[in-house]
């Protein structure tokens, strides 16, 4: 089908190749380094002693790569390569703008993390049966989804995280692990499946999957294609995968079943996978579609926020509880989709970052509350603030960072979004986000309370606790916890990674540009 | 299936499509066929002799673990990805080359071995797979 297209641009310039020097090769590397790490863990399987090594190692690579790949951004703006010089719109290009740049980094900071925390949480059993090489291709699928410039390529890199996450959800093959794994894999399988047969129609509307081309050819296709089915689809498809109101219950369901360390990448990565396809889509390909949607979005929002946190209320396994704060908190950052103004997409942004560093964090310290106090559950813990006092400051940090107080990260985005929500007019919009910061206060002061404050409470069966780590324990959350006090003290330098993010997100025509116009070396 | 004719044929018919699947992965290059084809026909072998004789001595007769050959191959097809980081191409991007032997010239190229990494990974993670079927048929 012919389009008319909206952007004009020079197609040839595309054809114009360039020698693509080793430093363009950040925009692939933060994907093939742990492509290239998990397969070789996989061949030395049962060398087990070696793989924390090789995996940190990769996972420092990766970071690095990283690191350099925001630094690139910052300076050049987004980076494009195409791979085997198909060129653009036939080849695959992966395009790493600010916000696929951001979340990236952040994302392979909190594995890394994650990573050490495993030398203590995964014996030598766990390590055989492959938690290494499936974190190192579960990264990989992360940062694929969050740096590919191509729906059906990010369809693909969504399959290899899922796949992986299926591998680190079951290990240890306990019944209560396989039963949560069913329900995860079932449902994301339909939400998978919901975005498949979406690509295949959009690629029957618009004849080409590249995501520049596709934002290039939307507005001449408005009038004759289908172009709010394909949006409501993919709302349905990214919805579930982000955990968002009526399509959550599978999260509950599975994520306090595996290890601590598994459920803590799980909750800090996977779920903001999807928020980053929403915002993907809605912004830089559909932004019309999201106007028009955006009451169903705002509705989707405020029921996820307070029914998620409502939820949390009533668990008493602190990992349960802790699933439906990130639920929470994914209602918070779909209120930015919503509004849809620069300052509530650079909210959004934020909140992504602080909320994949926090519910890490969060799911690592009822690892270390476990070792600590011999329980996942709030009616056995108790007297941790006596025996463990930085533990309890710990606590303390998270919550507040959770519940968005002063000083740590979550101030800053719920700020953001509030004042977008006013500016808006949308009054209940704002009422929510603060009402759920309220509650998010009460569930986490609830954990606070009855375990740190309480004392011990007599045990039903002898505790197996055991001293907690000072570096794959504290450390790790302590590491997580850097960012977190950064974004709340110094905000500056990640407010202008927000704000970049978001207005490269209100404005396609630059990251169509990236493509078609400066072929960054390809 | 302990009959005395399968597990007489088995061991032929097994190196007869390992063979096979070789020929098939070659030919992928310019022809129908590939990689991924000739892996499922490498892993049917394996599944059928396994089917004949029993799981262990397949595992016996491949050395390896299935699935690090699985790993192996994908190590080989990232690999072949990366040598175009020396040429100063894009990732992936297909390179050739010819090495000429007294009498026959070799057309190599990274495509091809991507190709092989392919063959390696659907090998070793069907047979895997096939293998653990099988041994959970025996207990």
């Amino acid at each position: 089908m012919a389009a008319e297209t909206s952007v004009p641009v020079d197609t040839s310039a595309a054809f114009v190749l360039g020698v693509t020097s080793l430093i363009d090769w950040a925009v692939i590397a933060p994907v093939a380094l742990p492509i290239l790490g998990g397969a070789l863990l996989l061949m030395v399987r049962h060398r087990t002693r070696l793989h924390a090594a090789v995996a940190f190692a990769v996972l420092a690579a990766t970071f690095a790569a990283c690191l350099v790949l925001l630094w690139r951004v910052m300076g050049e703006g987004t980076q494009v390569m195409t791979m085997g010089r198909w060129l653009p719109p036939y080849g695959i290009t992966f395009q790493a703008d600010m916000l696929g740049a951001a979340f990236a980094t952040t994302a392979t900071f909190a594995t890394t993390a994650a990573a050490v925390f495993a030398l203590r949480d995964i014996n030598a059993t766990g390590r055989r049966y492959g938690f290494y090489p499936f974190l190192l291709l579960m990264i990989a699928g992360v940062n694929g989804a969050f740096l590919t410039g191509d729906i059906f390529n990010l369809y693909v890199w969504f399959e290899v995280f899922v796949i992986s996450s299926f591998g680190l959800l079951i290990l240890g093959s306990e019944r209560r692990q396989i039963d949560g794994a069913v329900k995860y894999a079932v449902l994301n399988l339909i939400a998978t499946t919901v975005f498949l047969i979406t690509t295949g129609y959009l690629y029957g509307v618009f004849g080409t999957l590249n995501m520049a081309d596709i934002a290039r050819k939307a507005d001449g296709l408005r009038e004759s294609g289908p172009l709010m089915t394909i949006a409501t689809l993919y709302l349905l498809a990214f919805g579930m995968k982000a955990a968002a109101f009526p399509l959550n219950f599978w999260l509950p369901a599975s994520y306090h079943t595996p290890r601590i360390v598994t459920s803590a990448m799980f909750g800090g990565l996977l779920t903001k996978v999807g928020v980053y396809a929403l915002l993907r889509t809605f912004t830089t390909l559909f932004p019309v579609e999201r106007a028009v949607l955006s009451d169903v979005i705002a509705v989707v929002a405020v029921l996820t926020m307070v029914l998620g946190v409502l939820g949390a209320l009533a668990q008493t396994d602190i990992r349960r509880t802790i699933g439906f704060v990130v639920i929470s908190g994914i209602g918070t950052m779909l209120a930015g989709l919503a509004i849809g103004s620069p300052l509530a997409l650079s909210g959004t942004v934020l909140y992504a970052i602080h909320s994949i560093l926090i519910m890490t964090a969060l799911y690592l310290l009822a690892g270390l509350m476990r070792e600590a106090g011999g329980s996942f559950s709030l009616h056995e813990l108790g007297g941790l603030y006596r025996s463990h006092p930085l533990l309890a400051a710990m606590m303390l940090a998270l919550m507040l960072a959770a519940a968005g107080l002063p000083p740590l990260s979550g101030l800053w985005p719920k700020v953001m979004l509030v004042k977008a929500a006013i500016e808006g007019q949308a009054w209940w919009l704002t009422g929510a986000i603060l009402l759920s910061s309220v509650l998010t206060t009460i569930v986490l002061g609830r954990v606070f309370a009855l375990s740190f404050w309480r004392p011990q409470q007599a045990l039903a069966t002898p505790a197996d606790t055991r001293p907690i780590d000072p570096i794959a324990g504290y450390g790790t959350v302590l590491v997580l916890l850097v960012p977190a006090v950064w974004i709340g003290l110094w905000p500056e330098p990640f407010l202008r990674i927000a704000e970049t993010a978001a207005a490269g997100l209100a404005d396609p025509g630059s990251y169509i540009g990236s493509v078609f116009s400066a072929q960054g070396g390809s | 299936m302990q009959t005395v004719i399968f597990r007489t044929a088995a061991p032929y018919l097994a190196s007869l499509m390992v063979l096979f699947s070789v020929f098939v992965l070659l030919r992928g290059h310019n022809e129908p066929g590939g990689g991924f084809i000739g892996g499922l026909i490498a892993a049917s072998a394996f599944a059928i002799y396994g089917i004949a004789c029993g799981v262990a001595p397949v595992r016996r007769a491949m050395y390896f673990h299935p699935m690090a050959i699985a790993g192996f191959g994908l190590f080989l097809s990232a690999a072949a990805g990366l040598l175009s980081l020396a040429m100063g191409v894009p990732f992936l991007t297909g390179l050739w080359t010819k090495v000429y032997l007294p009498g026959v010239t070799i057309d190599l190229s990274s495509v091809m071995f991507f190709d092989f990494g392919v063959y390696f990974v659907v090998v070793g993670a069907i047979t895997s797979i096939a293998l653990a079927l099988e041994e959970r048929e025996e207990d």
